[in-house]
């Protein structure tokens, strides 16, 4: 048998827009002429394709996470304000911060699974809890500051053998990826994709849906921990850092051919549609378009996207399946 | 379709259900959850020698139902066909602003204002139905879009408030019947309007059909896209009210005035704290005033007690959470009773 590789099922579509957007980029900025262009769009883009692959496990298992962007802001702010500036207390504060994520995702996970209360409305109900309880802890802005060892995963770079200066954020990031396309050729991973296509096939062969559903909603709040600590070192500490960001990362998702509602696509894809979405902004950016107008484009292509996904799904299936029938009706001459 | 189908989708197989238990509805549920927090607001606001519900606590409450009521009206009959609306808040913004430029302070133009701002709110409204059906993009993301659409247009164009509304018009949002509001009147009249609609019409069971099973409403004759765009254009149209009517309170448009509210997802927590189910086919009208009106309630009661506003947040959530885990449980305890008859 000749190997070849394979495609997971509605990747092609996001690689594709991926390409286009970096030829594009390459075209309109001299900045893309040489890789370091490449390298600063992917330390950009790696805390929203950190989002997007914890997003994609909660929703290939059939849920939504909407309390993604305030935990991003809850763990900046308690970041900050822990840490005070005071440098030896930034590991053990990397480690509450993920933790802290870690322990969101449970409790978003349990009250789903548990209390059979929708994940959209669990997760509406975190985004609200997080967002008062935080600024109800700091009196409403945030206070403190981040140490600069805190900062140096956001903005800092590691000198790489034949690499040269990679920054952290991105290695993070690979291993992120890596590890994530790993796990879901396991059969956890593969389990958690059918519990979002047929929960009740899952169950009658024995798979644990509501186990398989709440480690989605943990690894989603772990991740989400991950890229609050990115973006902290990036952006700095403002009370606005997570604003919106659960909205771009299901949108990164959905760009990357994941069906909401669970059971098709793949997380390779799904960071893909993440960077996608970086870079668009960035060329829209260089093409001197308004920022203002940004969002009605980004609003225009994920309509395109999900459009493509289900019509043109059907036409590519349809043409797919007419020579086969074919085929099949006249007997091979041999 | 309807991408909210998870785990609390078991409602779908309804039970025949033993009536004696069945008079303890949701809507039974969220009135009662009303009254016990108007008795517990007022000890708690009377232990600071106030007095919760005098005229202007009164006032206070309505007032801040009507718009999010207005609101939440319209998200009661998109969830109700198994979809949903992300695009209210950006719209609500839009169409204070088609209003209150139209008008530009002549009494003349008040007429023309509120009929071209409703206009476009249906067109809006057309649009994510004809992205839902025709495209088949699912609810979530097609509303999503539209509303970075709008925002992006409003973005582009708009810096802060803008237009005129005339004097006259503000009687609107502004004059009352004893203790009570005109807006907050016309919200329940149009409430009353969409409970009729929903419960007495044939256009409205096809709502609930659509929502409880789209293949079956399908199978069975009903028209399911034509039902999925009424319900979308119909919400859109309550969003494009409740614009108007923010534009006589403030006496202009403003971009943002849907937005700051989080109208978009606060209108779909008062729904589903009134009962309806959020994947559709269940609930109504009737409780999502109730859970309007509950919202309001509680931010009257932290404002009299001068609680943090973050606090309000966060009593928010656990509420929204709680009350649907309540109804899941209730559910689920019907269907096993169900199953044992």
């Amino acid at each position: 048998m000749t190997w070849r590789p394979r495609l997971a099922e509605g990747t092609a579509p996001v690689l594709v827009v991926l390409l286009l957007l970096l030829v594009g980029l390459a075209i309109a900025g001299p900045a893309y002429d040489e890789p370091s262009g490449y390298l600063a769009l992917l330390k950009r883009a790696a805390p929203l394709m950190i989002l997007a692959i914890g997003q994609y496990f909660v929703i290939v298992s059939g849920g939504f996470d909407l309390s993604v962007g305030a935990l991003v802001t809850a763990g900046v702010v308690i970041a900050a304000r822990l840490i005070d500036g005071n440098e030896s207390a930034t590991t053990s504060v990397i480690l509450l911060v993920l933790g802290f994520g870690l322990l969101v995702g449970l409790v978003n996970g349990l009250i789903t699974t548990k209390l059979l209360v929708p994940s959209f409305i669990v997760t509406l109900g975190m985004l609200l809890v997080l967002d008062g309880a935080t600024f109800l802890w700091t009196d409403g802005a945030p206070r403190g500051a981040l140490s600069a060892g805190f900062r140096t995963f956001g903005r800092g770079a590691l000198d790489v053998p034949v690499l040269g200066e990679v920054p952290w954020s991105v290695l993070i990031l690979s291993a992120i990826l890596v590890a994530a396309a790993l796990f879901m050729r396991s059969g956890t991973g593969r389990a958690l994709v059918a519990a979002g296509d047929n929960e009740a096939a899952v169950r009658l062969s024995g798979g644990q849906v509501d186990r398989l559903r709440l480690l989605g909603f943990v690894l989603s709040g772990l991740l989400a921990a991950v890229a609050s600590i990115l973006l902290g070192g990036f952006a700095g500490v403002s009370a606005q850092v997570g604003n919106g960001l659960e909205f771009r990362a299901i949108t990164a998702v959905v760009l990357g051919g994941v069906l909401l509602g669970g059971g098709r696509g793949s997380v390779v894809a799904a960071a893909a549609g993440a960077l996608s979405l970086e870079a668009l902004f960035t060329l829209l950016n260089l093409l001197g378009v308004s920022g203002a107008l940004e969002s009605a484009v980004q609003g225009l292509i994920i309509i395109a996207a999900v459009a493509y996904a289900s019509l043109g799904g059907g036409l590519r299936q349809r043409l797919r399946t007419r020579p086969k029938q074919r085929n099949t009706a006249q007997p091979a001459p041999s | 379709m309807s991408i909210l189908r998870e785990k609390a989708a078991p409602a779908d197989q309804t039970a025949t259900r033993p009536g004696v238990r069945s008079r303890l509805t949701p809507v039974v549920v969220v009135y009662l959850a009303l009254v016990t927090l108007l008795v517990v607001g007022s000890v708690l606001v009377g232990m600071r020698g106030e007095v919760l519900l005098d005229q202007a606590g009164i006032l206070n409450i309505l007032t801040r139902s009507t718009a999010l009521g207005l609101v939440a009206i319209g998200q009661t009959m998109v969830i109700l066909t198994g979809s949903l609306d992300l695009s209210v808040a950006y719209l609500i913004g839009l169409t204070s602003l088609l209003a209150a430029e139209t008008m530009a302070g002549q009494n003349g133009m008040v007429v023309p204002g509120v009929l071209l701002a409703l206009a476009v709110a249906a067109a809006v409204g057309l649009v994510n139905g004809l992205v839902i059906t025709v495209l088949r993009a699912n609810a979530f993301i097609a509303t999503l879009g539209v509303a970075l659409v709008l925002r992006g247009y409003l973005e582009n164009n708009y810096t802060g408030p803008a237009g005129d509304v005339p004097r006259s018009f503000q009687h609107l949002g502004y004059d009352r019947i004893g203790p009570l509001p005109v807006a907050a009147l016309l919200m329940l009249a149009v409430a009353a309007l969409a409970w009729w609609y929903l419960s007495r019409t044939r256009p409205g069971y096809h709502m609930y059909a659509v929502g409880g099973d789209i293949e079956v409403a399908r199978l069975s004759g009903v028209p399911t896209r034509r039902v999925v765009v009424t319900a979308h254009v119909l919400c859109s149209v309550a969003a494009g009210l409740t614009g108007i009517y923010l534009a006589s309170r403030l006496g202009s448009g403003a971009p943002y005035v849907g937005t700051d509210a989080g109208y978009d997802l606060e209108s779909i927590a008062a729904v589903v704290l009134g009962g309806t189910l959020l994947a559709g086919g269940r609930g109504g009208v009737v409780g999502t005033i109730g859970g309007v009106l509950i919202l309001a309630t509680l931010d009257t009661i932290f404002d009299d007690l001068a609680v943090d506003p973050f606090f309000k947040d966060v009593v928010r959530g656990v509420v929204l959470v709680t009350a649907v885990a309540l109804y899941a449980r209730r559910m689920m305890a019907d269907r096993n009773r169900g199953r044992l008859a």
